[in-house]
């Protein structure tokens, strides 16, 4: 057997044919369920979610077992789980790489949490690219239900659970949990005002938990262990462990599950490799394209989420995207803007108009055609962005303009005065940027 | 799966199978209209793209406005409104990959298809579109042939993916 490639998640992710549900159950899969159906309360189960400690892994890091307990414990509506499989923040690609190898965890873990928040209905949203990984999680609900485990009566707990996939069709904000749900219930995927969050009112107005992937994959364990057991790793406030996705010009990108709190330099040297072709890092986007970057000299920042808002950004969805000394950011950051502007919804002003301006003002640096203004009219916009929009895809789409332009700045001023690249190895001449 | 290049003939109602998932579909929700996406989906498996007539087929099944159907439609990046190749080419150019190449791999595709973004071969073989992160980021650049990833990709890969898809 080689090294696990992690502590929790990662630990048999590797094994053969663990998408099957004998092999699963050979590792001991399925007996938290048997363990906790009918013999530990819904409300311990809460409880024991919130002494761990655990936090949401879909970006905004907000406290799982908390947001269980906003579910109302009585109601006459029906509740639902919905597990957000869209995976759409740039640099992040864990809940793939999760769901491809170990569908059967993320079904115990839906299982539970449904338990836990008294849900009969429970609905998987992946997104549209996902297809092959809809049918085999299929597959794999199907091997569920066949033994039992999903259904009615479950293991004779006299607990009831419908499980259903949903395939999305190409939408990042899509991943935004009240346009997800919104999507889901058929219509265009726009978000929708909070409050009323979706615990008190979310999917057909009902009490509703939109739990991301990696969350609920670490529900099996802490039930299975307990909360002290599980906070052996991480920080006193980031507990447990975080899969990093890491991508850019590093010997070896990949996911990597490793306990918060572990510095980013170690992820990049030790695990990953250090860079290739003797690049250098310039900058290092920590938790996916809408969080503020890192320059080198903050490498030694602690991955989890106190030291990243230390620091002046956001573990995130923990994709961590490096970027080369060779690189250009004005065109790094024209790519990341780019993704907003295409991925805005439209539905309010801000948003709509402040992506449009940030990218063409961007375009225009990269063509070396700046002014010498248009660097701070990049921050005034993102500065009217920021805060004033409808959901958080404005923030994301800000956060980076702010984040690189106080970085950096005399690399944006360079591509004014010059009218060129301090580097660009991507592109060789000024005629590709305009193609 | 995404067919041939089809006409735009109208197809009046659901094949035998496809009427049976969408019957099995329309169980999994309290209402039809939650089942737009996946009824879109098993149509556009069936006729490769929503055609006009497809998007009224899908209206009169889900049981709306053939203008609500179209809106839904529309939102979505990965509903062909117009017909589409039998190899769907679909390049991520965000920004992990296009720090690993995927501007150049795109510009190379364009030169060995002869076609760009959001085009298709005369023979109806490829359509080649841009496309954002496919969380495929650590295998860059990368794309997908229909429902299938392709990673770390390079121009060789490429030429050789190529004569694979006939
Ligand atoms: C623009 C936008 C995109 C998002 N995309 C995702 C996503 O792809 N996956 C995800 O789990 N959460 C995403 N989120 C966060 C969700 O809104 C939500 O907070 C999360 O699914 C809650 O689950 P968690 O508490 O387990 O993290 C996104 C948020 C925003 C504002
Ligand atoms: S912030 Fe952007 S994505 Fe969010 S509602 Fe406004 S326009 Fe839509
Ligand atoms: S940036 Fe290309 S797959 Fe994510």
């Amino acid at each position: 057997m080689s090294e696990p490639r992690g502590p929790l998640l990662f630990k048999d992710i590797d094994t053969p044919n663990l998408t099957a549900i004998d092999t699963y159950r050979r590792g001991g899969g399925y007996e938290t369920l048997a363990a906790v159906l009918g013999k530990k309360s819904p409300d311990e189960c809460i409880e024991i979610v919130k002494a761990s400690g655990l936090r949401g892994r879909g970006g905004a890091g907000f406290p799982t077992g908390m947001k269980w307990g906003f579910v109302p414990k009585q109601t006459p509506k029906a509740k639902y789980l919905v597990c957000n499989a869209d995976e759409s923040e740039p640099g992040t690609f864990k809940d793939r790489e999760l769901m491809e190898k170990n569908p059967h965890l993320l079904i115990e873990g839906m299982i539970l949490s449904a338990y836990a928040i008294q849900a009969n209905t429970a609905y998987l949203y992946l997104r549209g690219e996902f297809a092959q990984i809809e049918r085999s999680v299929t597959r794999a609900i199907a091997e569920a239900r066949a033994a039992g485990l999903l259904g009615e009566n479950i293991l004779g707990s006299g607990f009831r659970l419908a499980f259903h996939t949903h395939l999305g069709a190409g939408a990042y904000i899509c991943g935004e949990e009240t346009a997800l749900l919104s999507s889901l219930e058929g219509f265009r995927g726009q978000p929708r005002l909070k409050p009323p969050f979706p615990a008190v009112e979310g999917l057909y107005a009902s009490p509703t938990v939109v739990n991301n992937v990696e969350t609920l994959m670490n529900v099996p364990h802490i039930l299975e262990h307990g909360a002290a057991w599980f906070r052996q790793w991480g920080t006193e406030k980031s507990a447990g462990t975080k899969i990093l996705s890491v991508s850019g010009p590093v010997r070896r990108p990949g996911n990597y599950e490793i306990p918060m709190g572990m510095p980013l330099r170690r992820l990049l040297d030790d695990l990953c490799g250090g860079m290739r072709d003797g690049l250098k890092i310039k900058a290092v986007i920590p938790g996916g394209s809408s969080v503020p970057p890192l320059p080198a000299s903050l490498l030694d920042t602690g991955l989890d989420y106190e030291s990243m808002n230390a620091a002046g950004t956001f573990l995130g969805s923990g994709g961590v995207i490096v970027i080369d000394d060779r690189t250009c950011l004005v065109d790094a950051l024209w790519n990341i803007t780019r993704f907003y502007r295409h991925e805005s919804c439209g539905k309010c002003t801000p948003c709509r108009e402040g992506t449009y301006w940030m990218e063409e003002v961007l375009a225009r640096l990269e063509r070396g055609e700046g002014r010498e203004r248009d660097i701070d009219l990049l921050n005034d916009v993102a500065d009217n962005i920021l805060g004033k929009s409808f959901c958080a895809l404005g923030d994301a789409a800000a956060m980076p303009v702010m984040g690189f332009i106080k970085h950096f700045r005399p690399e944006f001023e360079y591509h004014v005065t010059h009218k060129r690249c301090l580097a660009n190895r991507r592109r060789e001449s000024l005629a590709e940027v305009m193609a | 799966m995404s067919g041939t290049l089809l006409s735009v003939d109208a197809p009046a109602q659901w094949p035998a199978g496809a009427r049976a998932q969408i019957d099995e579909v329309l169980t999994h929700y309290p209402n039809t209209r939650s089942a737009i996406l996946p009824v879109m989906w098993i149509a556009q498996r069936e006729w490769g793209w929503l055609s006009p007539a497809v998007l009224r087929l899908v209206a009169d099944t889900v049981g709306l406005p053939e203008t609500e159907v179209f809106g839904v439609a529309t939102f979505y990046t990965m509903f062909n409104l117009t017909p589409i190749g039998r190899h769907h080419l679909q390049v991520c150019m965000t920004l992990s990959c296009s720090l690993l190449g995927a501007d150049r791999l795109f510009g190379h595709l364009e030169h060995q298809l002869g076609i760009g973004h959001g085009e298709t071969t005369p023979d109806g073989r490829f359509t080649l579109r841009r496309v954002e992160c496919l969380a495929a980021c650590g295998g860059g650049p990368c794309l997908q042939v229909n429902e299938t990833y392709h990673e770390n990709l390079d121009e060789a890969k490429v030429d050789r993916l190529l004569e694979t898809l006939q």
